[in-house]
């Protein structure tokens, strides 16, 4: 069945109101999945423990991809990471979300030119929304990270939005 | 009027009801795009490899019976150490007794090598040249004995 995954052509009150429910509930239980490849999964611990806090965004982390809606990249990516990862981000339960966290996940950071052994950029094997700079990222960025991506849940739609190739055809 | 098993079928009923319609709401809604990599094993991102029904060492069942024996021990200990006071040298010459049980218990299993990984062979009592054995094949068997 899957009616959430239906799409409407246009908006009225009651897919709208279902529209706010829906992002409400995801936006307020993003569960990441727990697992840290570098230093910046330190500054993660931290923002997850009692003086950053991160559950008070209803954000804790979960010990399996099943439960998971959050993906938290945070470190180096090493190509033998690389295909867990992937792995690890097919087996999670849609919808799904990827925040990339420092500059290693982002774009291969210290190791761009000479890092022989990193994937230069986690979104060139998982799609990533939100990217996190820093080296690593302070909790505070972390959590602003986190913030943009309630942002993005906050404007998700189940109206079909137009394709930019239409709208450019009408013009 | 209700009895008070019917109040209990009630409740019972109210359950599954209740049970089933959060499934079936949650299989009417939910986005159901399966493919293979996302229905594989959770295994920490690796490849899962054999079954995840293994044999046991038999060697771990003579070690959990014997932890269990102490275990248990432990557990009887509690209870006589809080009403020790009341109860006075009865309880603890009772307890001497029952911790001197299981201390022959435990000389015996040290002495017969149950707590050793590798068990000692077991010394099998030698014969004498026997009653129709014929006198090469005894040598061979001699010869072949550690």
């Amino acid at each position: 069945m899957g009616l959430l995954d239906q799409r409407f052509e246009n908006g009225n009150v009651f897919i709208t109101t279902a529209d706010n429910l829906l992002n409400w509930a995801r936006l307020s239980s993003m569960w990441p999945m727990q697992f840290g490849l570098a230093c910046c999964a330190i500054e993660m611990m931290a923002t997850g423990a009692s003086h950053y806090d991160l559950d008070r965004f209803g954000i804790f982390f979960r010990g399996t991809p099943r439960q998971a809606d959050v993906m938290i990249v945070a470190g180096t990516v090493t190509l033998k990471m690389a295909s867990r990862i992937k792995t690890l981000y097919d087996q999670m339960a849609e919808p799904r979300y990827v925040l990339s966290m420092g500059s290693c996940s982002n774009c291969g950071g210290p190791y761009w030119e000479h890092g022989y052994h990193v994937l230069k950029g986690v979104d060139r094997i998982v799609p990533v929304d939100v990217y996190v700079p820093g080296c690593p990222p302070r909790p505070e960025a972390l959590m602003e990270g986190l913030m943009k991506l309630q942002e993005k849940i906050r404007n998700e739609s189940l109206v079909q939005r137009p394709s930019p190739l239409a709208t450019a055809k009408t013009a | 009027m209700l009895t008070e098993f019917g109040q209990v079928l009630v409740f019972f009923l109210l359950g599954t009801v209740f049970v089933a319609a959060g499934l079936a709401f949650a299989w009417l809604i939910r986005p159901h795009r399966p493919y293979p990599s996302k229905l594989s094993t959770y295994e920490c991102g690796e490849e899962p490899v054999g079954d995840s029904r293994i044999r046991f060492n038999i060697r771990f069942y003579v070690v959990t019976l014997i932890f269990l024996i102490f275990d248990v021990e432990v557990v009887f200990l509690f209870p006589w150490a809080t009403v020790y006071k009341q109860l006075g040298w009865f309880a603890f010459v009772e307890m001497l007794v029952f911790l001197g049980i299981l201390f022959v218990g435990y000389a015996y299993v040290w002495r017969k090598g149950d707590l050793d990984w590798d068990r000692p062979v077991p010394v099998l009592p030698r014969y004498e040249k026997g009653v129709g054995v014929r006198e090469e094949h005894l040598a061979e068997e001699e010869l072949s004995l550690p």
